[in-house]
């Protein structure tokens, strides 16, 4: 369970974020939303633990992050960057098994694990041996993927998982993160600015706007229950296309 | 790790281990064949009554250079000329006589012979048929060309107080400064040969004045002072081995003009060895002259040497000092500036700082190396570090990587491609900037080019020059290697 409370940060004088208020219970998967400059970047940060922040709490399983070393926080956090973020020069193996070998973990129970988490996320074994350019958008997704669940952390977190992939990929892609989700039943924060991509994933949406909350709920709640004229004028805004009905 | 192990061990082979050498009995000698000629025969002649070992530092380079070893010690004596002494060392050109000039160096402990008997002074010199076609036999007759002449004149003979401003003023001529070029002295006779300068500065004694077919000018207005040639030794020297200097004062008197001429021709034209003509001269054995094979094989330890040292410094220095400069901006532009400005002072000029602190041989050289080698490490590894993408040090942060694991999990590896490229270059320029060393002593592939130089002998030069370029190209397909063990097989390929 993600728990953040009255999480307060400012840059100088310029208050970046007010009163956030955020619960994602155990095993839930929850999308955090907001257009650029809404500040959903630096509360990806703050809860990674790589900004400090000014008043309030963040939390996994209760137990808050001013709590643990950068290192044991990490431990408790598996973080898919934008786009995937593997590291150049190593293959798709060593991307994963990173962190492990830096923990001391023994050579069989890294490839064990690796072997667990590619049978998970359905990657074909050589994938594994390849390097970051050698492979498709999806397939760097998914690496990452198994690089984030790597140590077991209760809570994962994804950055964008879908901005760099093309419309087609996105979809297939978008089926199966939901059903790897599911097999990992683990408690997954998704930040986006990608509505479709929020309402497919994610069991619940907080918008963020202007370094606030608008409001949290399911999309049917921020459809039909607008706590602000702003949800209404971001939702629509998203959906560009007319429907068939408009073009008839 | 197993594959830096192997690539230290690969870069440790560039550096086998130089012999310390015995406390001995130091001779040097400036970089032209009379100088050569008489630091063999000096060296010989002690050897013919001394066990003290002798080392010869042959060749060292022009009169400041010999001069600031002589004085820091790590020369014990030299052959100079009276003339040089009074004007470029003691700066005191009123002083012609011999005691005069003994009792000026006395101050600095230093001690003159008597002269040894023959006199090398300046000299213009033109073609014989360009003599003949402008009826030209003094320096004052060249008055009547001065308007066409080209002129190639020694970077000394410029620059000396007694040298071509002096001497122009006072034979009156306005040569047009267009047409005077400064040479290496060696390359002037080939200039001259080839035709593309008419005069040339020499010296009285030069066997390629009879080679090149030139007419020496006379000295009509008596410009140029006295050359005598004088053994100049250290008083320590001196002191503590009277008998080995006894041995050389018996040479003052006994080398004629003529004979010094013939001995730089058995040089210079008829190529014998330097010691073999000091033999001769000294009516005894030539001493066994090294096979060409051992020679080579003893100048690539000593290049191999300091291109190692100087590899190893620039690698345990530069990389560090590159990390600092990409981690700190204001030490970093101290940083980058410093190894910057250090580039841009000319080799011979920072050769010539070091030896008041370092004496001669490979110190200053090897010290000259460390600092010309560092720029590209450092300048590469700043660049390297600088351009890692911010994103993944981000992220590695974010997957609780230590920042020391930072660096030498994901920094040091991006950056790797670059940082070798630097020491690569490091090394090349090394290989050919430490021929440069012979000037000081140090050896290496340098000593046959320069001496080569100066006698004008390519199959010498090349002894040299050769070697050089095969240490560079074997370099390269070093670093070929040490490219594909270092470098992450995930940005190999990506290039």
């Amino acid at each position: 369970m993600l728990e953040l409370q009255n999480v307060y940060k400012t840059f100088e004088d310029r208050t970046v974020l007010a009163d956030i208020n955020l619960s994602v219970p155990k095993g839930a998967t929850h999308a955090l939303i907001g257009s650029s400059g809404s500040g959903k970047t630096t509360l990806l940060r703050i809860t990674l633990g790589l900004i400090p922040f000014d008043r309030g709490y963040v939390k996994i399983n209760d137990q808050p992050l001013l709590s643990f070393s950068p290192v044991e926080w990490a431990a408790r956090i598996g973080y898919v960057p934008q786009d995937g973020g593997l590291f150049p020069h190593l293959m798709g193996y060593h991307n994963v098994s990173l962190i492990a070998k830096l923990r001391g973990w023994g050579n069989s129970k890294i490839a064990g694990r690796v072997e667990e988490l590619r049978k998970l996320v359905d990657l074909p074994a050589s994938v594994l041996k390849r390097f970051p350019h050698e492979l498709s958008g999806g397939q760097k997704q998914r690496v990452a993927i198994m690089r984030a669940a790597m140590m077991d952390p209760s809570v994962m977190l994804l950055d964008e998982p879908m901005a760099a992939l093309d419309p087609l990929i996105r979809h297939s892609l978008q089926q199966e993160l939901k059903a790897i989700f599911n097999r990992l039943g683990k408690t997954v924060l998704i930040v986006t600015h990608d509505l479709g991509e929020a309402v497919f994933l994610a069991d619940r949406i907080t918008l963020l706007h202007e370094g606030r909350i608008l409001q949290s709920g399911s999309y049917a709640d921020l459809l039909r229950h607008p706590a602000d004229p702003f949800v209404t004028l971001f939702i629509n805004a998203q959906r560009t296309l007319p429907d068939a009905a408009e073009v008839a | 790790m197993k594959k830096w192990l192997m690539a230290g061990l690969i870069l440790a082979g560039f550096a086998p281990l130089g012999a310390l050498a015995a406390k001995a009995i130091v001779v040097g000698s400036k970089v032209f064949t009379e100088g050569y000629i008489l630091g063999e025969i000096a060296a010989q002649d002690i050897e013919s009554v001394s066990k003290v070992p002798i080392e010869r530092k042959l060749g060292m380079g022009s009169t400041g250079i010999l001069f600031a070893a002589l004085s820091s010690g790590a020369i014990d004596l030299y052959a100079d000329y009276t003339g040089t002494l009074s004007e470029a060392i003691l700066k005191q050109p009123d002083l012609k006589s011999v005691e005069d000039i003994h009792a000026a160096l006395a101050k600095m402990d230093l001690v003159i012979s008597e002269p040894l008997g023959f006199d090398d002074t300046y000299a213009l010199a033109v073609k014989e048929s360009f003599a003949a076609k402008h009826d030209l036999h003094t320096i004052s007759d060249l008055a009547r060309v001065q308007d066409d002449i080209k002129a190639g004149f020694s970077y000394e003979f410029m620059d000396r107080k007694d040298g071509f401003a002096r001497m122009a003023e006072h034979y009156h001529l306005h040569l047009d400064p267009q047409k005077v070029n400064r040479m290496e002295h060696s390359l002037s006779f080939q200039a001259i040969d080839d035709g593309a300068v008419d005069l040339i500065d020499t010296y009285s004694t030069d066997a390629k004045i009879k080679k090149s077919k030139l007419r020496v000018l006379a000295d009509d207005r008596g410009f140029f002072p006295v050359y005598q040639a004088v053994w100049v030794a250290r008083k320590a020297f001196v002191d503590a081995h009277p008998r080995e200097w006894q041995a050389l004062k018996q040479l003052e008197g006994a080398i004629s003009a003529d004979a010094m001429i013939d001995m730089n021709s058995q040089a210079d034209i008829q190529k014998q060895s330097y010691a073999k003509i000091a033999a001769q001269f000294l009516g005894s054995e030539a001493p066994r002259s090294q096979s060409l094979q051992s020679n080579i094989l003893r100048r690539t330890r000593e290049h191999l040497w300091l291109v190692g040292m100087a590899l190893l410094f620039s690698v345990a220095v530069g990389i560090p000092l590159g990390v600092t400069a990409a981690r700190y901006h204001a030490a970093g532009q101290a940083i980058l500036i410093l190894s910057a400005l250090i580039q841009t002072v000319p080799s011979l000029a920072l050769l010539c700082f070091l030896i008041p602190l370092l004496g001669v041989g490979t110190k200053p050289a090897l010290a000259a190396l460390c600092l010309y080698s560092l720029l590209p490490v450092v300048l590469n590894t700043f660049t390297g570090v600088r351009t890692v993408d911010p994103q993944h040090l981000e992220n590695a942060r974010a997957f609780g990587l230590t920042r020391r694991q930072v660096f030498f999990r994901i920094v040091l590896p991006l950056a790797s491609p670059t940082v070798l490229a630097g020491i690569k270059t490091a090394t090349i320029v090394s290989i050919g900037t430490a021929t440069l060393a012979a000037l000081v002593g140090a050896g290496g592939y340098g000593a046959p080019i320069i001496s080569g130089l100066s006698l004008n002998d390519v199959p010498t030069i090349l002894t040299g020059a050769i070697p050089a370029a095969f240490m560079a190209l074997i370099a390269y397909g070093v670093f070929e290697v040490l490219d594909f063990l270092l470098i992450p097989a995930g940005l190999r390929k990506q290039r």
